[in-house]
C-alpha cells in the first residue's frame, strides 16, 4: 500500500511538474504585471525599478522556483478581474462545476452499466439495436450542440408546424412533437442552500435541482454513449471467455454469471477508460457552463482566457492539474482493489 | 439401461452462409462408474459432443434432433432452469485450458463455494468445509491458503487440480473433462491424468474423456469413440479398437503414432487433411484421404464416393465403412459356402 | 526471396478486394458513403453552388436578417433556409462553412497522422528511453483529453499573437493545434502495433539479411500497422471536425467572418431565446449529419477490417 502511494505519488509529483512548467511558461510570457499594476502614464524607468522589485529580471529558473514555491503554499498571485486571489476565486467557481460533474457522472453511471449489460446479454434484441444506433448518434453531436438542442426543446419549447395541420395525423404530429419548454437553462438559480464556506448547493432544493438537470444531462450527453458501448463491447468479450462457460456447465444462475462473474471483468477496463474520461470531462465542462452560463470553473476559465486574465488562467490549470492527479489516484486504488491481479503493494503479481 | 445414453444426436450451427452440421447421427453410452474416450482430430465434433451433452453450445448452435437421456430424464428439450440442477451437481466439467478456466477475478474459494451453494441449501460455512475436503482429495498442499488465494497466485497444474476438485465437488455422476491435459507441461499431464484416474475409480465416477491423445485413451477408458467431420466412424471397447483398428482412419491415426514408425524414417501420415464442415465430400466424409476408396485396380469404388456409410457390427466393435462392411459380408458369404 | 516479398501485395489486394465486396452487401455503408461523397462535393463545390457568396459583403441586406426556413412562415423564397442574424443566406453560408471545416478536419487529421505515425514508429522500434519520454507524453496529454490541450493551446496561441492575426491566420492554426492535441492517438495505434509486428519472423528475417533499421521500419513494419491507422483515421477525422466546432465555438476558432460550422452555431446561438433557431440548429444537423456519416464509414470499416486495435 505505502508503495503504491509513493509509485503514485511520484507520478504526481511529475505531472505536476509539467503542468507548473507549462502554466509557469505562460505566465511568464503573457502576464505583465507591471502593465496591470501601474497605468499607462508611469515612465519607463519606474516600472524598471518595480520590474526589478518584483524580481520580474531574475533568471527563468528562479522565477519558476519562486512561482512554484507559492502555488504550493495556494498562493497564485490576483486575478487581474476580480482584484483578489485566483484561488479564492477558483474555489468560488469550484462547487458548482463539481456539482455540475457529480450530476452527469450520475446520470451516466446509472444509465450505462445496466444499458450496456443488457445489450451485452441480448445482442440481438430491438432494445439492444436501438441504444447502440442511439448511442452512434449520441457519440457524433458535440457536446454544445446537444446543449442547444436542449435548450430549444425543455427550457423555450417548440411548436412543430412541419406537418399539415389539416390532416389530422398531421395535427397529431405536430402536437406531439411540440414541446412545452419551461426548463430553466440560465445558471444556477436562486434557490441555492448554503453549506459551508463558499459551497452553495444545487443539490438540496428542488428548484437548485431543475437547473442542474439540462446542464446535467448535456454534459453526460457525449460520455454516455461511450461508456455504453464499451461497456457492451467488454461485456461480450467477457461473456465469450472460457471462465464464463466454465461457470454455466457448473450450474450458476444467468444472474450471478452476468452479475458476479462477468461485469467484474468488464469493469475494469471501463476504470481505466473512465480515468482517462476525467480529463475529457473537465474539458466538456467548459462548452457545457457556456451554453447554460453556468457559473463554475469552465465559464470562468473562458473568461479569464477572453480577458485576458493571466493569473487566473494558470491558477486554473494548475487546479484542474490537482484534481486531475487526485481523481486518477482515486481511480487506481479502486482499479487495485477490484482486480486481484494488482497488488497495491506496487510489486507485480 | 445405461445411465446415459446417447441416440442419433444431430447439431446445427446456423451460420450466415448457411447451416452447418457439426455433429450427425452421434450415438452412444455410458454406464455407471464406465470411462469413454472420444478420440479425433480437431475440429472433428468432440468438443462439439460434450458441450451439448449439456447443452451448453452457444448460439448459433443448436441440437437440431435426436436425444440425451440421463439417468432416465431426457436433457434435450429441458428449460436452462431445469438443465442447471444437472450441470455441475451430476454431470460435472472439466475444460481444457486451466490458465482460462477460473475466474481471475474470483477467489478460489468463492467459485468453489458458489457452486456447492447453487446446488445445496447449505450455508458458507458447511460450503468451506465441503470445499477444503475435495481440495485435500486432489491433493493440493495448504489447502486452507488456497481458498483465500486468487487464480494468478497458482501454477497451471496446480489451476487444473483445483477444477479437478471443483468438479468433484457434488460428487457427480459423470465428469466430462475435454482434454484435460494439453495446456499443461508434460512433465504434470501424466500426473493430473493419474490423479483424474484414480479418483473416478475410488467414487465410482463414469468419465467420458476427448482427446486426441491415443495413448491417455488406451490407459485410462474402457470403451471408445472415433470421430471425423462430425460423426462416429468406430466405436467398441478400447482394448479392441487399440489392438486391431477396422476403420481406415483409425488404422491410420494409429500408424500416425511415433512408436509405430520405422525408427530413423518418417512417421506414417494420413495424406490430406479433415474437410471443413461446411464443404463435406459426397459419400463417406474420409474417401478423399482413404486408401481404399479405389480398389485394387485403382478404380474407384463408387459406394465409397456416393453412399455414406452405415455402422456395421465387427466383433464387439461398430464401423461405419463400406471396406469393412464388403469384407464382413464376403466373409459371412465365405462362411456360408462352407456350412452348406 | 521472391514469393517472400510478394506476400504482402497480394495479401494488400486479397484484403482491398473483400472490403470492396462488404461494401456491396452493406446498404448501410453505401448510404454512409454517399451522404459524405454529397457533403464533400456540396462543400468544395460551394462558390459554384451556392446562391449568394456570403464572404461579399455587398451582396448582404441587414435588412433580410433572421428570415426563417421554406417551411416557416415569413419565408422569403430567395432563401431556402433562411438567413442569420447578418442578413446572410444560410444556405450559402452553411456549404462555405461545411467545406472550412472539411478543410480544417482533413488538415489536422494530416498533421496528426504525419506526427503520430513518426513518434510511433520511433517509440515502437526504437524502444528505451524515446520509447519511454515519447510515450509518457502522449499518456499525459491523452488523459488532459485532447479537446482540454487543444483548448488551452488555443487560448495561449490568441493571446500571445493577438485577437486579429489569431482569426486572419485561423484556419492554419487550427489545424496546427488540433494536429498538435491528437497525435498520440496515432503515436499509441502505430506504436502498439510496430510491438506486434517487431517480434514477428520478417522483422528478424530483414535483420538478418542486414537492412538498416530505417529501411526495416518504413518499409517493412509501416505496411504492415497501416490497416489500424486508416480505421482510427476515420474516427479522427470525426474527432477533428468536432474538435474545430467546440474551439470555434468557444471563440477561439474561425471568426465570424468567415465561419465554420462551430462558428455558425456559435453566432446563431445568441439568436435562439428570440426564436430564430433555425440559425443554430441547421449547421448543427449538417455537422451531425457529417460526423455520424463518418463514425458510421468507421464502425463498418473496424468490422470489415478487424485489425488488431490495440488497448491501453
Amino acid at each position: 500500500m505505502i508503495a503504491f502511494l509513493t509509485k503514485r505519488l511520484m507520478h504526481a509529483i511529475l505531472v505536476m511538474l509539467v503542468i507548473s512548467v507549462i502554466a509557469f511558461a505562460i505566465q511568464d510570457n503573457l502576464g505583465d504585471p507591471i502593465q496591470q499594476m501601474v497605468g499607462q502614464s508611469v515612465p519607463e524607468s519606474e516600472r524598471e525599478a518595480l520590474r526589478e522589485r518584483l524580481g520580474l529580471n531574475d533568471p527563468f529558473h528562479v522565477q519558476y522556483l519562486r512561482f512554484a514555491g507559492n502555488a504550493i503554499q495556494g498562493d497564485f498571485g490576483y486575478s487581474y478581474f476580480y482584484r483578489e486571489p485566483a484561488l479564492d476565486v477558483i474555489a468560488r467557481h469550484l462547487p458548482a462545476t463539481l456539482e455540475l460533474v457529480f450530476g452527469a457522472t450520475l446520470i451516466i453511471v446509472l444509465l450505462s452499466v445496466p444499458i450496456g449489460v443488457y445489450s451485452a446479454i441480448k445482442p440481438r434484441s430491438p432494445i439492444s439495436r436501438f441504444f447502440m444506433g442511439a448511442s452512434i448518434v449520441g457519440i457524433s453531436v458535440p457536446v454544445f450542440l446537444t446543449a442547444i438542442v436542449l435548450i430549444q426543446i425543455f427550457s423555450i419549447g417548440m411548436k412543430v408546424t412541419l406537418f399539415p395541420e389539416g390532416t389530422a395525423w398531421g395535427g397529431w404530429l405536430n402536437a406531439t412533437l411540440s414541446t412545452q419548454g419551461g426548463m430553466p437553462s440560465f445558471g444556477r438559480g436562486q434557490d441555492l442552500v448554503h453549506v459551508f464556506g463558499y459551497w452553495d448547493s444545487n443539490l438540496f432544493s428542488a428548484g437548485g435541482l431543475r437547473h442542474l438537470v439540462l446542464p446535467s444531462i448535456a454534459l453526460a450527453s457525449i460520455m454516455l454513449p461511450l461508456f455504453i458501448r464499451l461497456i457492451r463491447a467488454e461485456m461480450l468479450e467477457v461473456l465469450q471467455s472460457e471462465y464464463v462457460k466454465f461457470a454455466r456447465a457448473k450450474g450458476i444462475s444467468p444472474w450471478r454469471i452476468y452479475f458476479v462473474h462477468a461485469l467484474k471483468n468488464t469493469m475494469l477496463p471501463v476504470i481505466t477508460v473512465g480515468g482517462v474520461q476525467i480529463g475529457t470531462m473537465v474539458a466538456y465542462t467548459i462548452l457545457t457552463e457556456t451554453v447554460f452560463q453556468w457559473p463554475g470553473m469552465g465559464l470562468m476559465f473562458l473568461d479569464a482566457i477572453n480577458r485576458a486574465d493571466i493569473p487566473l488562467i494558470v491558477a486554473y490549470l494548475m487546479i484542474v492539474g490537482v484534481i486531475f492527479v487526485i481523481t486518477n489516484t482515486i481511480v487506481d486504488l479502486i482499479y487495485g482493489l477490484v482486480n486481484p491481479t494488482v497488488k497495491l503493494t506496487g510489486k507485480p503479481a | 439401461m445405461s445411465l446415459l445414453e446417447v441416440s442419433d444426436l444431430d447439431v446445427r450451427f446456423a451460420l450466415r452462409q448457411g447451416e452447418v452440421r457439426a455433429l450427425r447421427n452421434v450415438s452412444f453410452s455410458l454406464d455407471r462408474g464406465e470411462r469413454l474416450g472420444i478420440v479425433g482430430e480437431s475440429g472433428a465434433g468432440k468438443s462439439v459432443a460434450a458441450f451439448t451433452l449439456l447443452n451448453l453450445i452457444a448460439r448459433p448452435g443448436f441440437i437440431a434432433g435426436g436425444s440425451i437421456r440421463f439417468d432416465g430424464q431426457e436433457l434435450t428439450g429441458l428449460s436452462d432452469r431445469t438443465l442447471r440442477k444437472v450441470r455441475g451437481n451430476r454431470i460435472s466439467m472439466i475444460f481444457q485450458d486451466p490458465m482460462m478456466t477460473l475466474n481471475p477475478v474470483l477467489s478460489i474459494g468463492e467459485q468453489m463455494i458458489e457452486c456447492l451453494r447453487a446446488h445445496r441449501r447449505i450455508s458458507r460455512r458447511e460450503a468451506r468445509t465441503i470445499a477444503l475436503h475435495k481440495l485435500r482429495q486432489v491433493q493440493i498442499p495448504s489447502p486452507e491458503t488456497r481458498l483465500d488465494q486468487y487464480p494468478h497466485e497458482l501454477s497451471g497444474g496446480m489451476r487444473q487440480r483445483i477444477i479437478i476438485a471443483i468438479a468433484l465437488l457434488l460428487d457427480p455422476d459423470i465428469i466430462i473433462a475435454d482434454e484435460p491435459t494439453t495446456a499443461l507441461d508434460v512433465t504434470i499431464q501424466a500426473e493430473i491424468m493419474a490423479l483424474l484416474l484414480e479418483l473416478c475409480e475410488k467414487h465410482n465416477v463414469g468419465l467420458i474423456l476427448i482427446t486426441h491423445d491415443l495413448g491417455v485413451v488406451s490407459q485410462v477408458t474402457q470403451r471408445m469413440l472415433v470421430m471425423y467431420a462430425g460423426r462416429v466412424i468406430e466405436q467398441g471397447p478400447t482394448r479392441e479398437i487399440i489392438n486391431d483398428p477396422q476403420h481406415p482412419y483409425t488404422q491410420g491415426l494409429m500408424n500416425a503414432l511415433p512408436q509405430m514408425a520405422t525408427p530413423g524414417e518418417r512417421l506414417n501420415q494420413i495424406p490430406g487433411s479433415m474437410p471443413s464442415l461446411s464443404n463435406l465430400p459426397i459419400g463417406c466424409a474420409f474417401h478423399p484421404r482413404c486408401g481404399f476408396a479405389n480398389d485394387a485396380n485403382g478404380q474407384p469404388r463408387r459406394a465409397c464416393r456416393e453412399v455414406v456409410p452405415e455402422f456395421v457390427n465387427s466383433g464387439n466393435c461398430r464401423v461405419a465403412c463400406h471396406m469393412v462392411a464388403a469384407m464382413l459380408e464376403e466373409e459371412q458369404r465365405l462362411a456360408k459356402e462352407q456350412t452348406s | 526471396m521472391t514469393t517472400q516479398l510478394s506476400i504482402p501485395t497480394r495479401w494488400a489486394r486479397f484484403r482491398d478486394s473483400y472490403l470492396l465486396y462488404s461494401f456491396k452487401r452493406t446498404w448501410s455503408a453505401q448510404l454512409c458513403l454517399a451522404i459524405f461523397l454529397c457533403l464533400v462535393l456540396a462543400a468544395f463545390m460551394a462558390p459554384w453552388l451556392a446562391p449568394t457568396n456570403p464572404y461579399d459583403l455587398s451582396q448582404i441586406d441587414i435588412l433580410d436578417s433572421e428570415l426563417p426556413p421554406f417551411w416557416i412562415e415569413g419565408a422569403v423564397e430567395r432563401y431556402t433556409l433562411g438567413t442569420d442574424a447578418q442578413g446572410r443566406d444560410l444556405l450559402s453560408i452553411i456549404l462555405y462553412g461545411t467545406r472550412v471545416s472539411l478543410v480544417i478536419g482533413f488538415g489536422a487529421v494530416i498533421l496528426q497522422a504525419i506526427l503520430g505515425v513518426t513518434f510511433g514508429l520511433l517509440a515502437g522500434y526504437l524502444g528505451g528511453r524515446v520509447d519511454a519520454i515519447l510515450m509518457r507524453l502522449a499518456d499525459i496529454q491523452l488523459s488532459f483529453s485532447t479537446l482540454m490541450v487543444a483548448i488551452v493551446v488555443g487560448a495561449v496561441v490568441k493571446a500571445t499573437l493577438g485577437s486579429s492575426f489569431y482569426s486572419q491566420y485561423a484556419v492554419l492554426m487550427l489545424i496546427l493545434i488540433i494536429g498538435l492535441a491528437e497525435w498520440p492517438q496515432y503515436a499509441r495505434t502505430v506504436r502498439a502495433s510496430v510491438l506486434a509486428e517487431k517480434s514477428k519472423e520478417y522483422v528478424d528475417a530483414a535483420r538478418v539479411m542486414g537492412l538498416g533499421s530505417r529501411r526495416i521500419m518504413f518499409r517493412h513494419v509501416l505496411p504492415n500497422t497501416l490497416s489500424p491507422v486508416f480505421v482510427i483515421s476515420t474516427v479522427q477525422i470525426a474527432n477533428a471536425i468536432i474538435s474545430e466546432a467546440a474551439l470555434s465555438f468557444l471563440g477561439l476558432g474561425m471568426p465570424e467572418t468567415h465561419p465554420s460550422l462551430g462558428s455558425l452555431i456559435k453566432s446563431g446561438f445568441d439568436y435562439i431565446q428570440s426564436g430564430s433557431w433555425w440559425i443554430t440548429l441547421i449547421p448543427g444537423a449538417v455537422l451531425v449529419v457529417l460526423v455520424l456519416v463518418i463514425n458510421l464509414l468507421g464502425d463498418w470499416l473496424r468490422d470489415v477490417m478487424n485489425p488488431r486495435l490495440y488497448k491501453g
